[in-house]
């Protein structure tokens, strides 16, 4: 019964999708207050019987129901609770349900944040929304329905994919989709502002929080896949440039793009129509990503499911929901207008250059990507684009990016000096080089590549320092903690998230040159050192989980003859799909990763090994946990809240424009 | 600057950049495109020399043998087979009879040396390659059945 009224749930919410995406948007167009204050009632109760129908989906999961075809495949008696709940979005029909929930819950936080907005305005946003989610519940229902039936029921499920079990894999889909379908909410603004013709600054600040927002859990979702990936793939790498992944760097990109691009169509009223076609590539490469993800196309771990159908239905929601936006755009875009005008150096300048480097950065994984598979469908050969192709690229086009990075914010809008940047930057320019180079020797060896990431690291760092030093300098007659006071929110978090990249770079810089990566035969007894550290590999016992059996390796390791860690390698088999998987050790530190992951057995005791010192790599993670920080900083700076302060905030703003500039 | 200069700068600036940005992309992307060459087009020679390749097919049944670190297995297509030599750690579903992928590259001695293997990722889902390459292999059969014998071919 449950899972009929899970159905039925869906069913009804498709019913008021339709009403929602329909009645509002006719309304705005015809001027019907009536007709349009139906959106806002029509978003809640929508999100109400999709709840309705996901709570109905782990409803059969914790009951074990595996009369459920979908519960059936994805879980098992004795699977523990915590990982049932997870199973629902285990695989692709409950991960669609997970994306039309995250979608009805942005939709009604607009509903809800938003009535300070024009009543057409929001009308139409929540039309737009109303579109998106009639899409996705067609394609639930009509080709990965979560509700079907299996008769006769299993006597038990197929089991979670192993990989899957672990609480880094439990919250990193959830966040993912967050970010995904948040843009969706950037998305519909710009659209609504596109058939309303009202693309100004007012606009951008409506659109600023709800695109910073989302993109911070876009960055969460990705560095827990990254996390994920290193502690569980047991290779000890942190990103693979797999389709997969690149489908999810993708809109970040856009989105890092469009969330600067927005900060400049806000203060200058410039980029209007860059902006918009920003935020319709975002969402667009969203979709794609879920396409590439689900439809079974990609080599990959996530091409779980393999059915053509579904290809076409995304492939058509593509289309429309790309092809309909484009065409909008090039219908609209022409009167909305370029915007107050700048010169060639100021700080809009700058903030474009990053822009379109960024969109470019985008287009060159966009070709690693799909080329491959383009070629693949025309029947022209299979070829596979692999890491180097992304790492050679990557460095050139995020080099000018950082650099730039760390002079727009001491640039004046509209118009700038450079030989006034030059010498207020001077200081950063030379403590960097003598900072890269000290950290390189520091660390035992002076490569180039290893020098160019630091000295981008420690160029963020000290051009930050010197706009901050310029921003709390003592002037007329305030105190610095006045000053200090007197730094927008939002600045801050533009400093903190900036100081997130730099706190990457550094990590990325670190492991790549000074990680050490060792295959070894191990015989109880032997040892091996890397970096100061002697590993003494102890022998493997076995070892019963809940749902699995395990050789448990022992490793213990000494720096200087004193204990620093014992690890405990496992390599399981889980008793319901049969197939092992490593579960690597790791001693994580604030300056170092230890990382100890078993092969396989091979004669007399002895076991393949393998052995890694990661320097720095925690920080590649906590870059983006910085930058996720910055981002929740800055979407909650006050000046976005409410209409009350409408008029003292456009006054407030000037002043700090000035006081920025 | 005047504006014609200035406009004539901008539009300079992004030609060069766009265009150095382009060889730099093009460059990088023919140097590391890695084709796929099943087990057949090997031995007939159509894999090239010198350069990384993959290929893909089936681990067969009984020829996995480790030698302390190295790793020597033969990679099928069901016609024709390729002996492959790898140093390290196999992937957890790397299985014989199992599908799998290896990159790396041709010795002159007919052994594929790999830098990287690949296999399937769950039970029920055998890589791309893999499949390409038995799904060839059979149409090959297929034709040579037919042509040794065509009177028992319908």
């Amino acid at each position: 019964m449950i899972a009929e009224m899970g159905q039925l749930a869906l069913l009804l919410a498709l019913g008021v999708a339709l009403v929602q995406g329909s009645v509002p948007i006719v309304g705005a167009a015809r001027n019907r207050a009536a007709w349009m204050s139906l959106a806002r009632p029509a978003a809640q109760t929508q999100c109400l019987l999709v709840v309705l129908s996901f709570a109905c989906l782990t409803a059969s999961f914790v009951q074990n129901d595996f009369s459920v075809l979908y519960v059936a495949q994805n879980s098992n008696s004795a699977l523990p609770l915590a990982y049932r709940v997870a199973a629902v979005w285990g695989g692709h029909e409950g991960s669609l349900l997970l994306w039309i929930l995250m979608l009805s819950g942005w939709t009604v936080a607009v509903a809800n944040f938003s009535r300070h907005l024009p009543a057409p305005f929001i009308a139409r946003i929540l039309g737009v929304m109303g579109w998106i989610s009639v899409g996705f519940l067609l394609f639930t229902l009509i080709t990965s329905n979560p509700f079907e039936r299996l008769l006769p029921a299993a006597a038990d499920g197929r089991d979670l994919n192993p990989l899957l079990q672990d609480p880094g894999m439990v919250i990193h889909p959830p966040m993912l989709y967050m970010g995904y379908v948040g843009f969706s909410v950037a998305f519909a603004f710009a659209i609504a502002a596109l058939i309303g013709g009202n693309l100004d600054a007012t606009w951008a600040r409506w659109t600023r929080p709800w695109t910073t927002a989302a993109w911070c859990f876009l960055t969460i979702g990705i560095a827990l896949g990254s996390w994920w990936a290193y502690y569980e793939l047991g290779w000890g790498g942190w990103w693979f440039w797999d389709p997969v992944e690149n489908s999810s760097f993708m809109p970040w990109l856009v989105g890092t793009a469009l969330i600067h691009s927005l900060a400049v169509t806000e203060k200058r009223g410039a980029f209007k129509a860059w902006t918009v076609l920003l935020a319709i590539m975002a969402f667009s490469l969203s979709l794609l990503g879920t396409f590439l993800v689900r439809s079974g196309v990609l080599t990959s771990v996530h091409a779980f499911a393999t059915d053509p159908r579904r290809g076409l239905f995304i492939l058509a929601l593509l289309v429309v929901a790309i092809g309909g936006s484009l065409a909008l755009y090039a219908w609209r875009a022409p009167k909305v207008g370029v915007g107050s005008r700048f010169e060639l150096v100021s700080r809009e300048s700058m903030l474009l250059g990053n822009n379109v480097m960024l969109v470019v950065a985008m287009g060159t994984v966009l070709l690693g990507t799909l080329y491959p598979l383009v070629l693949d469908a025309l029947g022209l050969g299979k070829i596979s684009v692999g890491p180097p192709y992304f790492d050679n690229v990557f460095v050139p086009i995020m080099t000018p990016i950082i650099f730039l990075m760390g002079v727009a914010p001491l640039a004046r809008w509209r118009e700038t000096a450079l030989p006034d940047l030059a010498r207020r930057l001077r200081w950063a320019a030379g403590l960097t080089v003598i900072a890269a180079l000290l950290t390189g020797w520091l660390a035992g060896r002076i490569s180039p590549l290893a020098t160019l990431g630091f000295g981008m690291a420690w160029w963020i760092v000290f051009s930050l320092a010197t706009d901050l030093l310029e921003r709390l300098r003592p002037a007329e007659g305030r105190s610095v903690g006045a000053r200090v006071r007197m730094v927008p929110r939002a600045m801050v978090g533009m400093m903190v998230a900036h100081l997130g990249i730099a706190t990457f770079a550094f990590g990325v810089s670190m492991v790549n040159t000074f990680g050490i990566e060792r295959d070894l035969k191990m015989k109880p007894g032997d040892r091996t050192e890397m970096a100061g550290y002697v590993f003494t590999y102890r022998g493997v016992r076995d070892v019963q989980g809940p749902n699995y059996i395990a050789a448990q390796g022992l490793v213990e390791v000494t720096r200087d003859g004193r204990a620093v860690a014992t690890m405990k390698p496992e390599k399981r088999v889980y008793r319901v799909q049969q197939n092992p998987m490593t579960e690597a050790a790791i001693d994580t530190g604030f300056t170092r990763d230890l990382y100890v992951s078993l092969g396989e057995a091979v004669e007399g005791g002895a076991w393949i090994v393998r052995v890694y010192f990661k320097p720095f790599v925690v920080w590649i993670w906590g870059g983006c946990v910085l930058m996720a920080l910055g981002g929740a900083l800055a979407a909650s700076d006050r000046r976005y809240r409410g209409a009350r302060r409408e008029a003292t905030t456009g006054a407030g703003m000037a002043r700090a424009t000035a006081g920025a500039s | 600057m005047k504006p014609r200069q200035k406009r004539l700068a901008i539009a300079g600036g992004l030609l060069v950049s766009v265009a150095a940005i382009a060889a730099l992309v093009m460059n990088a992307f023919q140097s590391n495109m890695v084709f796929f060459y099943s087990p057949t087009q090997v031995l007939a020679n159509e894999a090239p020399a010198n350069r990384t390749f993959r290929i893909g097919g089936l681990v067969q049944q009984g020829t996995v043998k480790r030698d302390g670190l190295v790793v020597n297995f033969v990679v099928t297509d069901t016609a024709k087979t390729v002996a492959v030599r790898y140093q390290g750690i196999l992937p957890d579903l790397f299985q014989e009879g199992k599908g799998v992928v290896a990159q790396g590259q041709l010795r002159d001695d007919g052994i594929f040396v790999a830098r990287e293997v690949l296999a399937k990722h769950d039970e029920n889902y055998m890589p791309p390659e893999a499949a390409e390459a038995l799904k060839r292999a059979q149409q090959t059969n297929h034709k040579i059945a037919n042509t040794v014998a065509p009177g028992a071919a319908p």
